[in-house]
């Protein structure tokens, strides 16, 4: 390289400098970590402290001011009252539908890119799945609401295909419905990934040593992906736990994220709302657990 | 495993989960034609009446430069501080290396409300005006991953003897980063901006906690969503929206490359690196 051997001799600032900093590798991590660690720790985990601290504050009923101190009160609620308890389960028990729907459906395309498909449709499918999530967001649920209302497409197509009227309309199932749209290509390029870095070789010798196709799949494959998966369920998870603009939209039921925005804004009452998403992070940090222990981290 | 039937079911099931991932696009796209504010599916008759009428909205003036220069500055800090991170956690071995590296990937493994609600109270407590700054703050602390996710996988992708070959050569550290270090990892901080950029314009559950009365195109879908006389502008800005969005993301993606267009640049590098 030319440009390198016209800038010699060496014995500029830049050089000294950067001599300084090979010996001095401690002062290199300061510079380039320094500025990102600094933003993270005060902007983000201050914040995330701060919602802790915020959850064991209270609320003056007459004056609706946030009175700081420490009370167990809004965990108190939480706990106590049906309605939290109700719309929590709910919250999970939709997510984890959402996270097993979706790596069903992820299996034959991410297979079909992984390992069918010529190099060239493997890039195409790719591209396929990764575009509609940089379709914005809201748009996409606002194509699930159109195509839900009562005499829109999928009535039109349940219609067609014989089974009948569904009308979903606003209902978990159309919640459900969207949430699986919306992050079905987070589950799926995890999958993919752990398809193509599975070698042919233990497939083969699977079926040379006599095992069929499901067999292969349950004792060989299975195992080998189950990181892959594990990895994309935490997106389809957790992005479900936090959401509450898809219950809002197409739902008629709240959900955990309904219940803290509607704390936030309309209800006022930020410390029980920093109480209840203490919940979803508890979940989360539960669930990660286990996905690591599955290997999810290193598939990611 | 593979035999020939299991092979037609998965080509089967890949055909229908494609299907079902377009189809939900191109009926937004037909629905922004449709003449009829109603939601009846088939649509009866087209129009494009709605466009100019998007185009004149108040509203969509107003959020439309708002997203935009939020977007780029998030982008901006996102660059830096990501880029930044990725070579430290790259380069270094260092007490809390594992912390650090699940600190930052943290605002994507966290639910989206958690972030959004826990900047909602220090900007309330701390009595910070809602507004463009706020909205900034919160969408680079998530863009930030992006950039990093993208730099240290090609990072990671780099062989170490590219730069151990510069450094025997005489080059300095300012060298070596700029004629080897980063003109091997310079796409994947443009389509890490890329993708940041996209995903700022794109948010929307982090900012209705951050902006206050401040309008974004997000935003301003948000708010119309639910005023059915307001679907058909709605509609238009979405599809809008889709083919925006879908030129940045194009070129990250050819970027970043698909796993041959990787494996052509590893051997391209490979037989660049004797001639160093």
């Amino acid at each position: 390289m030319a440009a390198i051997a016209q800038e010699r001799p060496n014995d500029d600032g830049r050089t000294r400098a950067s001599a300084f900093l090979y010996r001095h590798p401690r002062g290199k991590l300061a510079l380039t970590l320094g500025a990102p660690i600094t933003w993270f720790l005060v902007v983000y985990i201050g914040s995330l402290l701060f919602l802790l601290a915020t959850a064991f504050w209270s609320l003056d009923v007459l004056t609706s001011q946030v009175v700081p101190g420490f009370s167990l009160d809004n965990f108190q609620t939480l706990w106590e009252n049906d309605v939290y308890r109700t719309i929590t389960i709910r919250t999970v028990g939709i997510a984890a539908a959402v996270t097993i729907t979706d790596i069903v459906l992820s299996f034959p395309l991410a297979y079909y890119a992984a390992r069918l498909a010529s190099s060239r449709a493997r890039n195409a499918v790719l591209v396929a799945v990764v575009l509609p999530l940089w379709a914005n967001y809201l748009v996409r649920i606002f194509a699930w609401k159109i195509m839900l209302t009562p005499n829109g497409f999928v009535n039109w197509l349940a219609e067609l295909t014989g089974l009948g009227s569904l009308q979903l309309g606003r209902s978990n199932w159309s919640v459900w419905l969207t949430f699986v749209y919306l992050w079905l290509p987070f589950t799926l390029l995890p999958i993919y990934a752990a398809l193509e870095r599975m070698p042919d070789s233990l497939l083969e010798a699977s079926s040379d040593l006599g095992a069929r196709g499901w067999t292969t799949f349950r004792n060989v494959m299975f195992p080998l992906i189950l990181p892959g998966i594990a990895a994309g369920s935490i997106f389809a998870f957790s992005l479900t736990l936090g959401d509450y603009i898809a219950p809002e939209l197409v739902g008629n039921t709240q959900f955990i994220g309904n219940v803290i925005y509607d704390n936030v804004g309309v209800a006022g009452n930020i410390p029980l709302a920093a109480a209840f998403a203490l919940v979803p992070i508890a979940i989360m940090a539960v669930y990660l657990l286990g996905a690591k222990r599955l290997g999810a981290f290193e598939a990611l | 495993m593979e035999t020939t039937p299991a092979k037609i079911l998965i080509r089967v099931g890949a055909v229908i989960t494609l299907v079902f991932l377009y189809v939900p696009l191109l009926i937004v796209v037909l629905y922004a034609f449709n003449d009829s504010i109603g939601q009846a599916w088939p649509i009866q008759d087209y129009t494009t009446k709605w466009f100019s009428a998007a185009w004149h909205n108040e509203q969509v003036r107003e959020a439309l430069p708002n997203s935009l220069l939020i977007a780029t500055m998030a982008t901006v800090f996102a660059l830096i501080l990501g880029s930044l991170a990725a070579f430290a956690v790259h380069r270094f071995r260092f007490f809390g290396h594992n912390a650090v590296s699940f600190l930052l990937v943290l605002p994507i493994a966290l639910p989206g409300i958690v972030t959004a609600i826990a900047l909602n109270n220090s900007i309330n407590y701390f009595e910070i005006p809602f507004g463009i700054l706020t909205i900034i703050i919160g969408h680079a602390t998530f863009c930030i991953v992006v950039v990093y996710n993208n730099v240290i996988a090609r990072l990671r992708r780099t062989a170490p003897s590219i730069v151990e070959a510069s450094m025997d050569l005489g080059a300095n550290g300012w060298q070596t980063f700029r004629y080897v270090t980063f003109p091997a990892i310079r796409t994947a901080v443009i389509a890490g901006a890329l993708l940041a950029f996209a995903l700022s314009f794109d948010e929307i559950v982090v900012t209705n906690f951050t902006a206050g009365s401040t309008l974004t195109i997000p935003k301003f879908i948000y708010n119309n969503i639910r005023l059915p006389r307001n679907r058909p502008i709605v509609n238009v800005v979405a599809v809008a929206v889709i083919l925006i969005m879908f030129i940045p993301i194009y070129i990250a993606q050819r970027m970043a490359g698909g796993p041959d267009v990787q494996a052509a640049a590893a051997n391209t590098q490979a037989a660049e690196t004797p001639g160093l």
